[in-house]
């Protein structure tokens, strides 16, 4: 009876957790790997309206965000009156365009030899070479998003829209939140 | 000559747990998994000859929805001839009167217009010839996006409900060559005023 004596040195084994490390490791690599860092800093806000027919945009690298919406609290700037007169929100704050870190001086062209901060913008998104090093056959897939506040006025949406029609960028999307 | 046997001593991997935990940790906070969803439309070309005349649309075919400063939603109402033919205004010659719907009427509203092929005098003759005119050049940006999201809803239920009926599955699982057929017969044409 003897025979199946169990051979334990010890009672209680620990677990061994020196590969544990390798586990966290690949994690960690995971979501280095997926993290994209905002670079750019939003300065107006950003409320967005929801819609239940929305589509997702797919390649990051085709798309070109334009923000528009009042200024964040306490993000100093002063603003003409005129500007002030044209394009009061909803909320009785002025909207602002907002391309890549900085808030546009002349987002809109008054003639058409004058170049917009945004005709400026979309021609270098589109240059193939610096900095952006674009493919030709890409061109016709980019996207530009458009990110509004829903207190915008859509007189300054229409202005904006009238300025990518004038640098040839036809496909764009009006972001939102998915409401189901 | 004394050998001095030492042996290598051997770094202790316990802490490195931690420290990865502590890297991954901070990935995990700083991660973003955001897509970026919406509405995707195509903006029309600027014109090239300013002087060029629009192409005439008749009344019928075109239904105007006009989204105005108090952030309502209203579309144009047309009215009948005595000869039958759709016209803009009233045989008593009141006013042109616009209706006020919700989203979600606005979204029966269109799906009616594109889809009645000629049976009320005052809808479309054709889907093809269906054209939506959009005009909210003063309401806020919610507002405007709400329309827009129930034009969008209509088409993507009457290709939705074609879809079922010729290949018995939803638009969206269809392939590439069968959608271009249904988008051919219900094209989405939405058309926005230029202003100055």
């Amino acid at each position: 009876m003897g025979k199946f004596r169990k051979n334990r040195k010890s009672e209680n084994q620990t677990i061994s957790t020196s590969s544990l490390p390798d586990i966290v490791f690949m994690l960690l690599f995971f979501f280095m790997v997926t993290t994209v860092m905002r670079e750019t800093t939003i300065n107006v806000k950003q409320d967005l309206p929801t819609a239940t027919e929305v589509k997702k945009l797919e390649k990051k690298s085709l798309v070109s965000y334009i923000y528009v919406g009042a200024l964040n609290t306490g993000y100093k700037k002063t603003i003409s009156n005129e500007w002030k007169s044209r394009f009061m929100s909803e909320i009785n704050e002025p909207a602002f365009v907002q391309i890549n870190d900085k808030i546009c001086e002349n987002p809109f062209s008054n003639n058409p030899s004058e170049t917009s901060d945004i005709q400026a913008y979309m021609e270098l998104e589109r240059t193939t070479g610096a900095p952006t090093y674009r493919d030709e056959k890409e061109i016709p897939f980019m996207t530009t998003s458009l990110k509004c506040d829903k207190n915008v006025n859509m007189k300054l949406v229409y202005l904006i829209k009238k300025e990518l029609r004038k640098s040839d960028a036809f496909k764009i999307n009006y972001s939102t939140k998915k409401d189901d | 000559m004394g050998k001095t046997n030492r042996k290598i001593p051997e770094i202790n991997a316990g802490s490195m747990a931690d420290i990865a935990f502590l890297l991954l940790i901070f990935f995990l906070v700083t991660t973003t998994i955001d897509t970026d969803s919406g509405i995707a439309r195509k903006l029309p070309p600027l014109p090239e000859d300013e002087l060029e005349e629009p192409p005439k649309i008749k009344p019928q075919n075109l239904l105007i929805i006009i989204a105005n400063k108090n952030e309502e939603i209203t579309y144009k109402k047309r009215y009948l001839r005595t000869d039958g033919t759709c016209c803009d205004e009233d045989l008593d010659s009141r006013p042109p009167e616009n209706i006020k719907v919700n989203p979600k009427e606005l979204k029966e509203i269109s799906k009616k217009f594109i889809t009645n092929n000629g049976k009320d005098p005052t809808m479309s003759v054709s889907p093809i010839k269906a054209i939506i005119s959009l005009e909210a050049e003063y309401c806020s940006y919610e507002t405007y996006i709400s329309a827009q999201n129930s034009l969008a809803a209509a088409y993507k239920e009457i290709r939705n409900e074609e879809s079922i009926k010729l290949y018995s599955k939803k638009y969206e699982r269809l392939d590439k060559e069968k959608q271009v057929v249904i988008k051919k017969s219900y094209p989405q044409k939405i058309s926005e005023a230029d202003i100055n």
